[in-house]
């Protein structure tokens, strides 16, 4: 891989630097914060799902575990919030490293529909839990201090998630590039290969899933923080049909193609809202479109037009 | 002591014996090759032999170590690497990088530290991409360094799969049918790769249909017919065996 790469990040950074200053109101400034949520649990799912090959139907159940630790560990048992938002991702990671070792040994379909029951549980045990959860009609959350202050406003929220984003891009594009990484795409691009290598296939497998995991829960955290209220529909089965679809969208195993396609369909809703009831027919059709006429997703079918790599 | 030793191996499909009963053995620093009409099961062997299938019965000592059922990273572990009949190259990365992946067990496979990009990482990437490179003059690659392997012909792939399965540093190499698919030039070009390997000090068996090549590279030749063992030996004598012949040409030839 070339550092040509890293020049993306620097354009990243310098977006994420002006952008606060041009928007012109907090509805945007909300819009900006939900666009890098959404970016960073897609770049950890597409490490999973476009590097490495797998797939997740159930990613917005690591999400939930996330957000409903930060909500219900500080309410109900008077945790400090940064310990619960360490305690989602123990018991995510936990979870997801025990549960992906039978679920790795299924391909394809089968994979999908491993994962899909997955995502379900958790859905249905955050929706029956009432007491704790609050059921259906979720929880409030308490914000979250850092240093000594609440994060409460846009402002500070903006630059947390911004430094987030950041990081994020810079590790997964260092990640991808090392023999981990080089090790996930040779059991994409030919599992045989890269075994008779020396690549342990199912414990590459499996990390990457606990890796993508964890990405997802602690970011269902930061959410939950930063919206103060939690509901079931967090890790529910059409968010994570959303996640994939803006790995998908966005372009498979492109980092840079994990922010635009969280971008684009974290703004799509908004922008189509004026059609009143028309939105989820226009939402429908533009993502044939992109899949019909740039299948390899946004990013990659873009690069390779204008004759750049990645 | 023979570096690898194969004893009545067995492998069944269904109802279908692929490799019955094989035994043989090679000793380091040979050519060694495995050759018999279509459907012989030289594949099977190998996929046997590299942990790709595990055997019905029978053992394989590597170095005296049991093998048998062993998965083939673990395989990579000691030293032994393969080729395929049918390209198994990754597409999705570039050409060297298929020949980095090659050295895995080399390397310090930590996510965390990668993704901090720990000078270490790098220095050892960097030092890899070199050696890397070499290995791929060596196999006669200098014009495909910086190519993608999704653009790269045919013949280029068989000898990327050469360069990697060098990168592991291989005490044993399986190479199944090297030359399949190639032209007379490239053929003779491959040959003498293979030559080459042999001539580094690595092992060498080869499945390998084209017998003029067989014939010129190997010490010794194992003979497989209905996955069973028909002959083994040097080259004349698998030439001159009746049995060989009856199998190649039939019986009333």
């Amino acid at each position: 891989m070339k550092r040509s790469v890293y020049l993306g990040l620097y354009v990243v950074i310098a977006i994420l630097l002006i952008l606060p200053f041009v928007l012109p109101n907090s509805f945007y400034m909300d819009l900006a914060i939900r666009m890098a949520i959404n970016a960073i649990i897609v770049l950890g799912l597409n490490l999973l799902i476009g590097f490495a090959g797998q797939i997740s139907m159930g990613h917005a159940g690591f999400l939930g575990i996330g957000a409903y630790a930060s909500a219900v560990l500080p309410t109900h048992f008077g945790w400090h919030p940064l310990l619960a938002m360490g305690a989602g991702v123990v018991v995510t990671g936990l979870l997801a490293a025990v549960l992906a070792r039978p679920i790795f040994k299924l391909k394809g379909h089968y994979l999908a529909m491993a994962t899909l029951g997955l995502g379900i549980i958790i859905n249905i045990i955050l929706r029956n839990e009432a007491a704790l959860t609050g059921g259906p009609d979720g929880m409030s959350v308490p914000p979250l201090g850092l240093l000594g202050f609440d994060l409460t406003s846009d402002k500070h929220w903006y630059w947390v998630v911004a430094l987030l984003l950041s990081v994020s891009v810079w590790a997964s594009l260092n990640l991808i590039d090392s023999p981990f990484g080089r090790a996930l795409r040779a059991l994409h691009g030919s599992e045989v290969a890269s075994q008779v290598a020396g690549v342990d296939v199912v414990r590459y497998k499996v990390a990457i899933f606990v890796i993508s995991a964890v990405f997802a829960s602690l970011m269902g955290s930061v959410t939950a923080h930063y919206v103060g209220f939690v509901t079931p529909n967090f890790a529910d089965f059409f968010h994570s049909i959303e996640l994939v679809t803006m790995v998908v969208i966005g372009g498979m195993a492109s980092v840079y193609g994990s922010l635009v396609g969280a971008v684009l369909l974290t703004a799509l809703p908004q922008a189509l809202s004026s059609l009143e009831g028309w939105e989820t027919v226009a939402f429908g059709a533009i993502l044939m479109a992109c899949m019909i006429f740039m299948p390899r997703g946004l990013v990659p079918t873009l690069a390779a037009k204008f004759g750049r790599g990645n | 002591m023979a570096l690898l030793e194969v004893k009545q191996l067995s492998i069944q499909f269904g109802g279908v014996k692929a490799v019955q009963n094989v035994s043989f053995s090679i000793d380091a620093g040979i050519v060694y090759a495995v050759i018999g009409p279509n459907g012989a099961g030289k594949t099977t062997l190998f996929n046997l032999i590299t942990g790709v299938y595990t055997p019905t019965s029978g053992t394989i000592l590597l170095d005296g170590e049991a093998i048998q059922g062993k998965a083939p990273n673990e395989l990579a572990r000691r030293g032994v690497a393969r080729t395929f009949q049918n390209l198994q190259i990754c597409m999705n990365m570039s050409a060297i990088e298929n020949v980095m992946v090659g050295a895995h067990l080399r390397l310090d496979r930590n996510p965390l530290k990668a993704a901090l990009r720990l000078p270490s990482i790098t220095r050892r990437d960097a030092e890899l991409r070199t050696e890397s490179a070499e290995l791929m003059r060596f196999v006669g690659l200098d014009q495909y360094i910086d190519a993608r392997a999704d653009s790269m012909p045919y013949g280029a792939l068989k000898r990327l799969e050469i360069a990697r399965a060098l990168a592991l540093k291989p005490r044993i190499i399986f190479l199944d049918e090297p030359a399949a698919g190639l032209n007379p030039k490239e053929t003779i070009e491959v040959d003498a790769l293979v030559r080459k390997v042999a001539d580094s000090g690595v092992t060498v068996v080869l499945v390998e249909h084209d017998m003029k090549m067989v014939m010129n590279l190997s010490d010794r030749i194992l003979v497989l017919d209905y996955g069973k063992k028909l002959a083994e030996g040097s080259g004349e004598e698998v030439r001159t065996n009746p049995d060989v012949i009856a199998a190649y040409l039939g019986t009333h030839a």
